[in-house]
């Protein structure tokens, strides 16, 4: 079978918020499909679960401006504050 | 949920119908020890969820205890169908004067259930319906309000019986309707209701059917009468895509998927589901001259690993050559959520969407999102504006290498 984790959505983290624990914490928490999960260094992203992303953009309200995108590969267009 | 014959005896003997004296046995000298409490010839019936039981050698006649425990000794060992018993009925061999055929069921047309009496009993009621239409009566009862001797009277009256016998028939009509909408029965029947020398009516063959949904409910009534809930009670042994997509639906609570296969072999794979659409489209798509090859069901907002699931079951089944994705519109499950479950099935199966899908035709929320993503696909799709009967011709038409 072919790797298509990601085939409709991309989410990407900045390097800064992407070592921020407390953030890590809140992405966790705010997203309905587990597409963040918080470690002992930040947030990781779950590859296998971001074609579930609703774009609820949950997790652009939790971080700070600009921190976090979300990417609809299907368009080419983004979700992002 | 199906019921044996000595679970459905039960059922109607609470009802407050008449039985014949009877015993379940598991084991020979059960049955031996049954027949002997009745006295007299006894018939030793095989248990098991399926029709043809006479045919097969799983009823017997015996005249002594010890000839009863003999045949259920070779009953218990004998496969029917498929099916092994999970006991013998001892039944009295019942002086018959008359038999005669009760039945209420539910009636999807008149969304009512409807009552059935015939003086005509012990044969296939749907022939005597067709031979012989004077000798059936059929009465419909509401749903909301007390179920009336009367309307079974006015049923079991319109075959022509009069007089003590009609009140006796009566009262075990009225106690059946009574058991169908207390115990939310698909289908509460006896067949025969047998008039003995004495004239008194009593129930010498049941069959029961629960909505599924229901059993929960009665749980403690099902316990009550010997019923194992943990036992699958299915015509047939469900297949590996049947199994599967049980299975997937399982391990995830977004959302519901079903898929069945028993009886279908053809060509076009069905993702369908919706408010009765699954029905209304599988029809379609058969009235369209397309042979479909699966019943599939699948709403509730499905995550995509979900829809991908049940598309990737029912592309890898034997013959399958397209699938169609279609939903009545009243469903509130996301559009795009589907489409990028079943895209992502063909891709991942090396399959080209736009080829493989042969309409896509999901109205719905967030339906705008979900026709870029067919867009990008390459994949045909189509909104309300084309009814479910449009949508399966066009599949049709595509699987039959028509108009594309």
């Amino acid at each position: 079978m072919a790797d298509l984790d990601g085939t409709f959505i991309e989410v990407e983290v900045t390097s800064d918020a992407a070592s921020d624990v407390e953030l890590a914490r809140k992405l966790e928490e705010v997203c309905p499909v587990d597409i963040f999960a918080a470690t002992d260094s930040g947030v990781e992203i779950v590859r296998g679960n971001l074609d579930e992303c609703v774009l609820c953009e949950l997790c652009l309200d939790a971080a700070p401006d600009g921190a976090v995108v979300v990417r609809k590969l299907y368009d080419g267009t983004e979700l992002k504050r | 949920m199906r019921f044996y014959e000595f679970e459905s005896r039960r059922l109607v003997e609470r009802a407050g119908i008449p039985v014949t004296k009877y015993g379940f046995a598991k084991t020979a000298d059960e049955a031996r020890a049954a027949a002997a409490e009745i006295g007299g010839p006894v018939v030793v019936k095989s248990q098991v969820l399926t029709g043809g039981r006479m045919k097969a050698g799983g009823v017997k006649f015996a005249d002594t205890p010890g000839e009863a425990a003999e045949h259920a000794e070779a009953i218990l060992g004998l496969e029917i169908n498929g099916h092994m018993p999970v006991g013998v009925l001892v039944d009295p061999k019942a002086e018959v004067e008359q038999e005669y055929y009760a039945a209420v069921l539910w009636d999807g047309r008149a969304k009512r259930p409807m009552m059935l009496f015939s003086d005509m009993g012990g044969i296939d009621i749907e022939q005597v319906a067709e031979e012989h239409p004077d000798h059936v009566g059929r009465g419909h009862i509401s749903n909301l309000h007390p179920i009336a001797d009367f309307r079974a009277k006015e049923t079991v009256a319109r075959c022509g019986m009069t007089g003590s016998e009609l009140g006796r028939a009566t009262r075990v009509l009225a106690g059946l309707a009574r058991l169908q909408r207390d115990y939310d029965m698909t289908l509460a029947e006896i067949n025969p209701v047998a008039r003995l020398a004495d004239g008194s009516f009593v129930a010498l063959d049941a069959h029961m059917e629960m909505e599924d949904e229901a059993v929960g409910r009665h749980r403690k009534v099902l316990e009550s009468i010997g019923v194992d809930l943990s036992e699958p009670r299915e015509d047939y042994e469900p297949s590996e895509f049947e199994r599967n997509v049980k299975a997937i639906d399982s391990a995830d609570h977004r959302g519901v998927i079903q898929g069945k296969d028993h009886g279908f072999h053809g060509n076009l794979g069905l993702v369908i589901g919706a408010g009765g659409g699954s029905l209304t489209l599988t029809d379609a798509v058969r009235s369209q001259g397309g042979k479909p090859a699966n019943y599939a069901e699948i709403g509730g907002n499905p995550s995509v690993a979900k829809s991908k699931g049940l598309a990737m079951e029912v592309l890898k089944k034997d013959g399958v050559e397209k699938i169609a994705v279609m939903m009545s519109i009243v469903s509130n499950t996301r559009v795009d959520i589907v489409a990028r479950g079943v895209i992502k099935a063909c891709l991942e199966l090396g399959k080209d969407p736009a080829e493989t899908i042969a309409i896509f035709r999901i109205p719905g929320a967030w339906e705008e999102e979900g026709y870029k993503i067919l867009d990008k696909y390459g994949v045909e799709y189509a909104d309300r504006t084309t009814s479910m009967w449009d949508a399966a011709g066009t599949a049709v038409a595509k699987i039959q290498g028509g108009a594309q």
